[in-house]
């Protein structure tokens, strides 16, 4: 499997520069998820690592060898589109082996190969009909069928699951953790969809505008974002932001802002260094609120609504002004406008700059 | 009478207008020719002394050579015209399927010869085509080459005739079939290039198959078309030299004008009509056919669905 490098890679329509001179490295047989808002460039870079984009500058190398000219077919790799891409006129049998019948393999091989994978996916009873005659999720798994008879190296995912309901979603994820951890291969995922990044990847990349803001594994990013945007993008319910001033609290620092003040722990407050006043954006994810005790700072939150997920319940309240989002296993269930008094622990408070968004 | 009556009725009322202009302007005509087909008639005749010959009229052209060699040609220059068009209007499409600069433009002037009238077309071969100062003939003379008796050799005639057909009317394939390749989906295009099609292996497994519907209308309805040519032959060869380029359409007017013999011209055009009305009936029934086929592959999928 190589080990897919991706050097100063840019992509421009014109004078649209859709991809910034991007790096990126793929390592051997990791499930690399390409996740951001639409429009920030996940999908070209998807595409230009399969060739079918060119690309405008940079180049991409596969254990070493550029590949930037090489057309897709020379880059030993599957894809699975987003409307699955069947060929409407072939069996589904015939779809799965039209690769294998281009490369001129033995009608046994092919055979062997298709029963392999439709057993693998349970779409053995389907092979005669015609796309057409099946459900989007069987659609979606003969799509998936027809990339894994190819055995290419690395197979890439274009938004797959995005066609689908939300109950079918749910469940091919699953069946899509499950099949990686059989397959070992380089895998690509593009989507939109935070949860699916989070709970396939092994290492996700976050972009937006056209640049990768970070990547790590969904831990790292849940746990330590570099920017507004990264820790905005993932987790739900999404990250709580109230403006803030940074002051002098006794020996170290608090935030301060309209309807609370909270003291930051030494670590973050060393980070920061100065102690003068200044402007900051303080993030605070919903599931970090815990019930007011002495060690965590308290906050007072007016529910606005609350609503019940069974497992939790997430409260929307109101913080001087600003709504905040709460997640919270506590019961009785506070009512619309209860005030209540939470804690938050000094460690999970996030600041980040007002300018350009990076975390302090 | 019932408000449900009413508007139950309300559709038929709107069609009505159309429905009698249709039926006087096309059934009529049609049942007049029918009735003429079994009259002995001549112009000169009004239509109620005209003799009654039942089915003579048909009997006489079935052993009519003239008719025979006739009806020969038209299928000949049908078969010729329309696969050469096929091919050469496909070919252009796919060839053409691409962004390039100034594509609109190029377009356009693909369309052209099909919006000249016949008539014109005719004329505008005519001039080509003539033996000494014809473009053609004064090109293979100024090259060395010999001369081709265009208009004039019974071989070269039909040859002749069929060429300004396949200038008129590759266009409009070239157009139909263009629309169909640029309204194959993308993804489908991707995959195969994914799959390792090549640009004539994806041409061939997917571009033709998926396009097929397409092609396949366009093919009868220029078939049609084909078996109703009559304008450019006119003023091409008027059917010479000899029967060679004599087909149905201009056999049909010689008979009645030239001829004077209305009842064996309305008898050809029923049997021509008869054959333009199986081909429309095959285009019918094959859009129908797929019409069936797509709703009980959706009606499977929904089943497996539930």
């Amino acid at each position: 499997m190589p080990e897919i490098v991706f050097d100063k890679v840019e992509k421009r329509y014109g004078a649209v520069q859709v991809l910034k001179p991007l790096d990126l490295t793929l390592r051997d047989g990791e499930f690399t998820v390409l996740v951001g808002p639409s429009g920030c460039g996940k999908s070209t870079t998807l595409r230009i690592l399969a060739g079918l984009e060119t690309l405008s500058g940079g180049e991409i190398y596969f254990n070493g060898l550029p590949v930037s000219r090489l057309d897709p077919k020379d880059r030993d790799i599957a894809m699975v589109f987003q409307d699955y891409a069947l060929y409407p006129h072939m069996n589904i049998a015939r779809n799965m082996s039209f690769a294998l019948r281009l490369q001129r393999r033995p009608k046994a091989e092919i055979d062997a190969r298709i029963r392999t994978v439709a057993e693998m996916l349970n779409i053995g009873h389907l092979l005669e009909r015609k796309p057409a005659e099946l459900s989007g999720g069987q659609r979606q798994r003969v799509a998936m069928g027809r990339a894994l008879v190819r055995d290419a190296s690395t197979f890439l995912f274009d938004e797959p699951l995005s066609n689908l309901d939300a109950k079918l979603r749910a469940r091919m994820r699953t069946e899509l953790a499950e099949l990686r951890q059989r397959i070992a291969r380089n895998m690509v995922y593009v989507t939109h969809d935070q949860i699916e990044a989070m709970t396939l990847g092994d290492r996700i990349v976050v972009m937006h505008d056209g640049v990768i803001q970070q990547q790590g594994t969904p831990q790292e990013l849940f746990e330590q974002p570099v920017n507004r945007f990264v820790a905005g993008f993932i987790g739900s319910p999404t990250m709580n932001f109230l403006t803030a001033e940074v002051v002098g609290e006794g020996d170290g620092l608090a935030v301060t802002g309209k309807g609370f003040r909270l003291p930051l722990d030494a670590a973050t407050a060393r980070r920061l260094g100065a102690t003068g006043r200044r402007p900051v954006t303080v993030g605070i994810r919903p599931t970090a609120f815990v019930p007011a005790h002495a060690d965590a700072a308290p906050l007072d939150l007016k529910v606005i609504v609350a609503e019940y997920l069974g497992a939790s319940a997430v409260l929307a309240t109101l913080c001087g002004g600003t709504e905040v989002l709460v997640e919270t296993t506590a019961t009785p269930l506070p009512r619309p406008g209860d005030v209540v008094r939470f804690g938050v622990p000094a460690g999970a408070i996030m600041i980040f700059d007002n300018d350009n968004g990076q975390r302090l | 009478m019932t408000i449900a009556n009413t508007s139950r009725l309300t559709p038929y009322l709107f069609l009505a207008p159309s429905l009698t202009v249709l039926g006087l302007a096309l059934l009529y005509p049609v049942g007049y020719m029918v009735y003429a087909s079994f009259l002995n008639w001549n112009p000169s005749q009004h239509i109620g002394q005209a003799e009654w010959v039942g089915l003579r009229n048909y009997l006489f052209l079935i052993n009519d050579p003239s008719f025979r060699e006739s009806l020969f040609v038209t299928l000949k220059f049908a078969a010729a015209v329309v696969s050469i068009e096929m091919i050469l209007g496909v070919g252009l499409a796919l060839l053409l399927d691409r962004q390039l600069r100034g594509m609109t433009l190029l377009r356009t002037l693909f369309i052209l010869p099909m919006m000249i009238a016949p008539i014109v077309v005719g004329l505008m071969w005519r001039y080509l085509y003539h033996p000494t100062v014809g473009p053609l003939n004064r090109s293979l003379s100024a090259l060395g080459m010999e001369t081709v008796p265009w208009l004039s050799d019974s071989g070269w005639a039909l040859v002749s005739i069929v060429i300004a057909d396949i200038w008129q009317w590759t266009p409009f394939i070239f157009i139909l079939a263009l629309a169909a390749l640029q309204s194959l989906p993308k993804s489908v295009m991707e995959a195969a290039r994914i799959d390792g099609a090549t640009g004539w292996q994806q041409i061939w497994h997917i571009k033709l198959p998926l396009m097929l519907p397409v092609l396949i209308v366009t093919c009868l309805l220029r078939l049609i078309d084909a078996f109703k040519v009559l304008e450019v032959v006119l003023v091409l060869t008027n059917g010479g030299p000899g029967l060679s380029t004599e087909i149905l359409s201009l056999r049909i007017a010689r008979t009645a004008s030239e001829f004077r013999e209305l009842g064996k011209a309305a008898a050809m055009s029923n049997l021509l009509l008869l054959g333009l009305m199986v081909l429309t009936a095959a285009m019918f029934a094959y859009s129908k056919w797929m019409e069936t086929r797509a709703a009980r592959l959706r009606k499977a999928a929904e089943a497996d669905a539930a």
